[in-house]
């Protein structure tokens, strides 16, 4: 566990209505850590994120960002804050061109380094430069994760959440998206991993939570998680 | 017929065309933003009519400097109705939103007949009756200014849309509001900003149309039905698509005025909007479902 936490969840709850998805959760992520949160379909990996990114109101519970609390704050302050959520399914915008899609990603944090930036993100995803001037919408779903990726690089996060960055994609490409995500890591920018492709997100986070019915199950590092035996019989099919 | 009466009859269309035009704009960006009419559009403008009228009558205020307190006056109005009084009531929930303007223009509609009466209006401005000749016609000096106002701001509200940061985030909300929140735009003053916008159309289409119209508690419901009807013409959300509806509409209604006697001038507008929903229903640039 890291000594002085970039996110800090205490005790998180959320939902929808009457219906209760996230029943106290506790997750930390360090600067420059990679953490995953893992779990299959419908354990309330994405209310997670829309709770951290404030779309969804936090019930009860804290979550602190960057040593401040950021759970009754709007989505847009959070942004501002440099936690950055890139969503499941993209949420491109796809009726405008690649740059501006970029552009928007600057709308409410680093507008100055707007330029630089985008050659930054070009230089990482060099199939967006080539496509620049085209729609969105009339990209490959590979493309337009990574122009969602992009769009999220735009706002200099101090913490990127992905959202099922390998969903729809390709064998060939998850692993070269996973490839990608660990060189992001790895020239020190904090992620937090939400995947349901279990093995693959285990090869390149430091520590892993497994998510199960809007709980923490589990968590520890890669090979603690690979060596326990429940873990093994629900997620990995060994 | 004879070409001397043709095509006055087609310029003069496109002149009145173009002030339709600037009062579909503000209903399509409402439209495609919010995803969903306006009924308060047409109380709007009416209430606009009678600010410019007032302005004049009270304070001698030409209309063409009117416009330039009124439109910015309109967007406030307009942003501030979104923000605090539409915005909050519709909880979220578009069909609400839908019946606040619907109940919005009745309140407005009965306030200005309780206030004003039901009495028709004009103003008296020394270019009402100019006229100059063009292209073998004598086209009303107003109207023609009316026109290049209309397209102007057209171009404007096209250049704002897809240059500027606010038009981009306006754009983005329109089609992926969850994306857009997550890239930090506040999606509450979007709605309000594309509100305010709507509201500031209808200002200056006030502004162009008084020196040569009247204003009267109701004047507004006949433009806004027009104005809808180019807005499904044009494309729902569609810009290009409303200022190309407009003076479609505009000439269609001057030559079925021409035809047909000038009473039933709009008939031709109402058969082309149901020849548009029968063969293009998402209208000339509106996008395919």
């Amino acid at each position: 566990m890291p000594a002085n936490p970039l996110l800090k969840v205490s005790g998180l709850h959320a939902g929808y209505g009457e219906v209760e998805i996230l029943r106290g959760i506790d997750l930390e992520v360090g600067q420059g850590d990679i953490v995953a949160v893992l779990g299959s379909n419908g354990v309330g990996k994405s209310t997670l994120n829309l709770a951290l990114s404030g779309i969804v109101k936090a019930r009860q519970g804290t979550i602190e960002f960057d040593g401040h609390a950021i759970h009754r704050e709007r989505p847009p302050a959070i942004v501002a804050s440099g936690l950055i959520h890139v969503p499941e399914g993209r949420r491109i915008f796809p009726n405008m061109s690649v740059s501006d899609n970029l552009d928007l990603g600057s709308y409410r944090r680093a507008a100055k380094h707007r330029a630089q930036n985008r050659e930054r993100v070009f230089a990482i995803f060099p199939r967006l430069r080539e496509r620049a001037t085209q729609r969105a919408g009339t990209l490959s779903g590979g493309e337009q994760q990574m122009l969602a990726i992009g769009r999220g690089l735009m706002a200099e996060p101090k913490l990127i959440i992905l959202d099922e960055p390998s969903l729809g994609l390709s064998p060939l490409l998850v692993e070269e998206m996973f490839g990608m995500i660990l060189r992001l890591n790895k020239e020190g920018l904090a992620v937090l991993l939400v995947e349901q492709n279990v093995v693959q997100s285990l090869d390149i986070v430091h520590r892993a939570y497994i998510l199960e019915h809007g709980s923490i199950v589990m968590s520890g590092t890669p090979d603690e998680l690979r060596s326990n035996a429940d873990l093994k019989r629900a997620f990995l099919g060994l | 017929m004879h070409l001397t009466i043709l095509i006055p009859a087609i310029l003069n269309g496109l002149l009145t065309g173009a002030v339709y035009a600037l009062i579909a704009l503000g209903l399509t960006l409402v439209y495609g933003v919010l995803h969903i009419i306006n009924f308060a559009h047409g109380a709007m403008l009416t209430a606009a009519l009678f600010a410019a009228f007032f302005m004049h009558k009270l304070l001698g205020l030409d209309p063409y400097i009117a416009v330039f307190i009124l439109s910015p006056a309109f967007f406030a109005l307009g942003y501030a109705l979104q923000r605090f009084v539409i915005g909050p009531a519709a909880h979220g929930s578009d069909s609400n939103i839908l019946l606040v303007t619907l109940g919005l223009s009745v309140v407005i509609e009965n306030a200005m007949l309780h206030f004003f009466r039901a009495d028709t209006r004009t103003i008296d401005v020394p270019y009402g009756f100019s006229v100059v000749p063009v292209a073998g016609a004598y086209l009303s000096v107003p109207r023609l200014v009316g026109f290049g106002v209309a397209v102007l701001v057209a171009v404007l509200l096209w250049a704002l849309l897809t240059r500027s940061d606010t038009g981009k985030a306006i754009r983005a909300v329109a089609k992926e509001k969850l994306g857009a929140e997550l890239s930090g735009i506040d999606v509450s003053h979007i709605y309000a900003v594309t509100f305010g916008l709507g509201a500031a159309c209808v200002a200056i289409a006030a502004c162009l149309l008084i020196p040569t119209y009247y204003v009267n508690p109701h004047v507004g419901t006949g433009f806004v039905l027009v104005a809808f009807t180019i807005v499904v013409l044009g494309g729902m959300g569609s810009i290009p698509g409303a200022l190309i509806g407009g003076l479609f509409v505009g000439v269609v209604e001057s030559l079925c005025g021409l035809y047909l006697g000038e009473s039933l001038g709009q008939i031709g507008i109402f058969l082309m909007f149901i020849l548009v929903l029968l063969f293009r229903p998402s209208g000339l640039m509106g996008e395919r479902a």
